[in-house]
């Protein structure tokens, strides 16, 4: 085929792009909720819960995102539970994500110093109320510049949706490769747009750590 | 001990034992807290004086013995700690105010959630308590624009807000500079004045001296000796002699 780059293969790049986002937000979101009961579980009074939990976490954190993809789209449709590159991508991408929040918001909610805790619960607070109105506000503002910090990585993963035919970004540049055989221009481009989406996730996280550590002092005793 | 029979006490231990791992924090102690009366604990550090005020709390489960606060077992499993702790206040060393919440919100907090007061009933309550530790004027700031002493007096207001019937103070006072000392322990002084329960653990012991009706002496798990606030100036064993320096004891 041949020929140039064109303003046509730019609005099929920017089409792959939206879906990028779109993907990204749906992995965010899915993980997130997944993730939110993860973090819950994994300190949960209930050993089992906790055993659980953490089994969870361990499967999915040692088990390559491209695996969890192929699984979710080839494996399950060879014994019969077809679903569209979309389903499967979002699906995925979702139990990926939640086994790195729910660790990232365990870590925030656990470094909440104990002693809040333990003023809480002198005051007759029940359990749910010290976790809502005590522990999470705080654990909240620890947690967030590595959540930022970790969209990026979400970002990133949603390339490997690819493989199973989801065009994003990532599958519509091989699109309008095939059909130039322009690597270097047309990979360079993906990887300029990556880029862009990414960089000043990874900024406002820097800033946001940087606004946390002068924060943190408020932690520490006077 | 002489104490009216008509009454029982709001907290009682009674051959408390608690270890952990292998060591031995508590090794039968027992003492009570009568209605009204301001106990003071001392002893060194390890001694067991602050194991033995978490334990009425349940923050420590105990091993052995009993607890009863305001007729309540505190070592069985199936105490209702909620309402427990509704009746006893504590206040920690580190202050421990929500650094999220104004001073307000940390007061208010409490009887809104636990006691479901209306909120404008518990800002009139916040008010009455910190006019109580002289802070009104901090209502609306936050934990952290507060000096030391501030804070652990908006601590106390925060557990005065709960109306409890005894107050656990775990050395309230040591993280503070004298100065800041100071004015904490005139907020425990007029509460005192006002009849409160109170059980402290200190490191103060003037004012241990001026305020307590009792002092109980830990040693090594175990209360050493026990009686008025006179025992500081004539001690009658050894152990506490040395602890309080006096050094008058004929051996």
């Amino acid at each position: 085929m041949g020929g140039h780059l064109n303003a046509n293969h730019l609005l099929f790049l920017g089409h792959g792009a939206l879906w990028t986002i779109g993907l990204s937000l749906i992995a965010l979101i899915g993980g997130g909720i997944v993730g939110f009961v993860i973090a819950l579980a994994r300190i949960s009074p209930l050993r089992s819960v906790r055993l659980l939990s953490a089994a969870y976490v361990q499967l999915v954190q040692g088990t390559p995102l491209l695996v969890i993809l192929f699984l979710g789209y080839f494996g399950l449709a060879a014994i019969g539970l077809k679903m569209s590159p979309l389903a499967a991508a979002s699906a995925s991408l979702t139990l990926y994500v939640a086994a790195y929040l729910g660790e990232i918001w365990r870590g925030s909610i656990q470094s909440v110093p104990k002693p809040q805790w333990e003023a809480a619960e002198g005051l007759a607070l029940s359990r749910t109320q010290r976790m809502m109105k005590v522990i999470l506000p705080q654990a909240i503002r620890i947690a967030t510049p590595p959540t930022v910090g970790f969209m990026v990585q979400i970002i990133k993963n949603t390339s490997l949706a690819s493989v199973v035919g989801f065009v994003e970004l990532m599958r519509s540049g091989q699109i309008v490769n095939n059909s130039l055989f322009e690597p270097f221009i047309v990979y360079a481009i993906i990887a300029a747009v990556y880029f862009a989406m990414c960089y000043p996730l990874s900024l406002f996280s820097q800033k946001l750590e940087r606004r946390m550590g002068r924060g943190s002092a408020n932690f520490s005793l006077a | 001990m002489q104490q009216p029979a008509s009454s029982t006490p709001i907290v009682s231990l009674r051959d408390v034992q608690k270890s952990f791992g292998s060591l031995k924090v508590l090794d039968g102690v027992s003492f009570t807290v009568e209605r009204g009366e301001v106990l003071a604990v001392i002893g060194r550090s390890g001694s067991g004086k602050s194991t033995a005020l978490r334990c009425i709390d349940r923050f420590e489960k105990v091993d052995g013995g009993e607890i009863t606060v305001c007729g309540r077992r505190v070592d069985l499993p199936d105490v209702d700690l909620r309402a427990l702790r509704q009746d006893v206040g504590i206040v920690f060393q580190s202050y421990n105010l929500f650094p999220h919440l104004t001073i307000e919100q940390n007061i208010t907090l409490a009887p809104c959630s636990v006691k479901r007061m209306c909120l404008s009933e518990a800002k009139a309550l916040a008010h009455k308590v910190l006019a109580q530790v002289g802070l009104e004027e901090k209502i609306h700031a936050y934990p952290e624009q507060l000096s030391g002493g501030q804070q652990q007096r908006a601590a106390i207001a925060r557990s005065l807000a709960m109306q409890p019937k005894v107050m656990l103070f775990d050395e309230v006072t040591s993280a503070l500079d004298p100065e800041l000392t100071g004015e904490v322990l005139k907020v425990i002084e007029q509460l005192a004045a006002d009849g409160m329960t109170m059980m402290m653990v200190t490191h103060e012991m003037g004012f241990a001296k001026g305020i307590a009706d009792r002092i109980v002496f830990m040693h090594r798990g175990k209360v050493h000796e026990t009686g008025p606030a006179s025992i500081l100036t004539s001690p009658t064993t050894l152990e506490l002699a040395q602890f309080v320096g006096t050094g008058n004891l004929k051996s």
